[in-house]
């Protein structure tokens, strides 16, 4: 079997788990599930930019709420219907991302995780600023009358699951197909080696631009399907802490692998929601065992996989 | 009929002059030896070249077309390719995919040629067998052969090797001479190299470079009963 049917049945099969256990989970876990398939993307979004090609940012929150306050702001008070402000969502991040992109990419390493921090905080600030329309920290609710298209209501536990499932898969597949293409390969190349790849002829400053842009316009698609099957907007969602989420998902799940965003945001999902019925001091359990699978398994749990078994895993 | 010229090609770091007014000019399907004491400049004459480094002053003209102003990976675009003098691979890639990586920036369009292309590049340096291994697991040796096929693949119109055999064992020297005569006709060649054995051996043409400055050029013959050329290698004052 050639590796790109070994993945291409891998990834399949992902996506069929996923169609089954909507069957066979209670509602409280399917409910748990299509929020973790959206945290997903957003953490998909993410490991394009750090997991293939080697770009630490601190900033993503103001990615994922640039789709989510593009698409709840293009409802409530643009009046565009849900299918439109979805895609002003998906537009404003991946223009923010453009923008940052474009002014953070002349930096590298360290420098570059601090400026993308400081544009992420400028995004907060900003949100705050203009209380008037975001209603600043304490957010606003998307009617659920106005979360409907082509007459489902999306707030159904079975609609909600739906087009949660339906998202993830489009970017799982889609981000599968372009790791495995030639400029998913190149982007690994810039990670391995930056200095290699330009002088063999890669104009590697594109590439990394290119990158950004889609790291952003997938944490969007994540920002604004968050709004959308959950019905609130709040700048929480922009501070720093939901910038450190992603990267901390993808380390669990194995960065640089299609696999691990996913995985990663179940783990941690599940690991503070049992934790937490345990005892209140549950963040002290959930560090204990990221403290733990750091040390044992330093690549991440598909990571791991791909040194000790899958190693065709894309 | 010269592939890639240069005109008063300088550099200046601070206040010390790495190369000064270099014009220099290497002849098409040619294999030509870049030599000179360390220090001499010759990495950063290469660098030049290639748009790894700036140039301070002056031109660098390939194929009649002045590429002075072009960043790096356009002038490797126009045909230019170039190996490390420390070897620059990708290590925790497979050595296929480090020379897929090459390649696929002109044949990815097509995948037969591209499989056929990486599959002659790694048997030219004889690293077929090792395709599926790490690249960074590799002797040193094999990785400097890696990086050449990494040039080769790219079917180059000038391959720059920044001392390639450095770090080569004997046998594998005396096979990268007939590799890279084997090339010489439609690739020219440019090659930094230290081991005088490898410069007699497959240079049709020497340039000497002495404290950032052209000492001498010339045939192999005319070089070595050279009294400059001796004086800068052996520490003379003019005899």
């Amino acid at each position: 079997m050639t590796v790109a049917r070994k993945s291409g049945l891998l990834h399949l099969s992902v996506l069929v788990a996923l169609i089954g256990l909507f069957f066979m989970l209670p509602p409280y876990h399917s409910g748990n599930l299509a929020r973790i398939m959206v945290l997903a993307i957003y953490a998909m979004g993410f490991n394009i930019l750090f997991g293939y090609t080697g770009l630490l940012s601190l900033g993503h929150a103001m990615f994922f709420a640039a789709g989510m306050y593009g698409f709840g702001l293009a409802i409530n008070l643009g009046g565009f219907p849900l299918l439109p402000a979805f895609l002003i969502g998906m537009l404003s991040a991946a223009g923010l991302a453009a923008i940052t992109g474009f002014l953070a990419l002349r930096t590298t390493g360290v420098a570059f995780m601090i400026v993308t921090l400081m544009f992420a905080q400028t995004a907060y600030l900003v949100i705050l600023y203009f209380g008037a329309y975001t209603r600043g920290d304490e957010g606003f609710v998307i009617q659920t009358a106005k979360r409907s298209v082509m007459g489902i209501d999306l707030t159904t536990d079975s609609a909600r699951y739906a087009t949660a499932l339906i998202l993830f898969g489009l970017c799982f597949v889609a981000l599968a197909r372009l790791v495995q293409s030639p400029f998913g390969r190149t982007l690994v190349a810039i990670r391995e080696n930056e200095e290699r790849a330009r002088m063999l002829g890669y104009d590697t400053g594109a590439h990394k631009l290119k990158a950004m842009i889609l790291s952003g316009l997938i944490s969007g698609v994540a920002g604004a399907a968050y709004a959308m099957l959950f019905g609130y907007v709040g700048a929480t969602f922009a501070t720093v802490q939901y910038s450190i989420f992603p990267l901390l998902w993808v380390l669990l799940g194995g960065a640089g692998t299609t696999i691990g965003p996913l995985l990663g945001v179940f783990f941690m999902f599940y690991l503070i929601d049992f934790s937490s019925s345990l005892t209140t001091a549950y963040m002290l359990i959930a560090g204990i065992v990221l403290v733990v699978l750091t040390m044992f398994a330093p690549q991440g749990l598909m990571g791991e996989m791909r040194k000790r078994v899958f190693t065709w895993l894309p | 009929m010269n592939i890639l010229e240069t005109h008063n090609l300088t550099k200046t770091y601070g206040g010390v002059h790495a190369n000064s007014d270099i014009d220099f000019a290497l002849p098409q399907g040619k294999i030509t030896a870049l030599i000179g004491p360390n220090g001499a400049g010759k990495s950063t004459f290469v660098g030049m070249l290639s748009g790894r480094i700036p140039a301070t002053n002056g031109q660098v003209v390939f194929d009649g077309r002045d590429i002075s102003a072009l960043p790096a990976h356009q002038r490797i675009q126009l045909g230019i390719a170039y190996t490390f003098q420390i070897t620059s691979i990708f290590p925790r890639l497979t050595v296929l995919e480090n020379v897929a990586i090459a390649a696929r920036r002109r044949f990815a369009s097509n995948p037969v040629q591209l499989k056929t292309r990486i599959a002659t590049a790694l048997g030219k340096v004889g690293l077929l067998e090792r395709a599926e291994e790490i690249a960074g697991d590799q002797s040193y040796g094999h990785q400097r052969l890696l990086e050449i096929a990494m040039g080769l693949v790219q079917d180059p119109r000038v391959f720059i090797l920044d001392e390639p055999t450095q770090g080569l064992a004997e046998a594998e020297i005396s096979a990268f001479i007939t590799l890279i005569k084997s090339l010489a006709g439609e690739t020219t060649i440019l090659l930094i190299e230290h081991n005088m054995n490898v410069v007699m051996g497959a240079a049709d043409w020497i340039t000497v470079l002495d404290q950032g400055r052209i000492l001498a050029s010339g045939t192999p013959e005319d070089i070595s009963a050279n009294t400059a050329v001796q004086a800068a290698y052996l520490g003379k004052t003019d005899a």
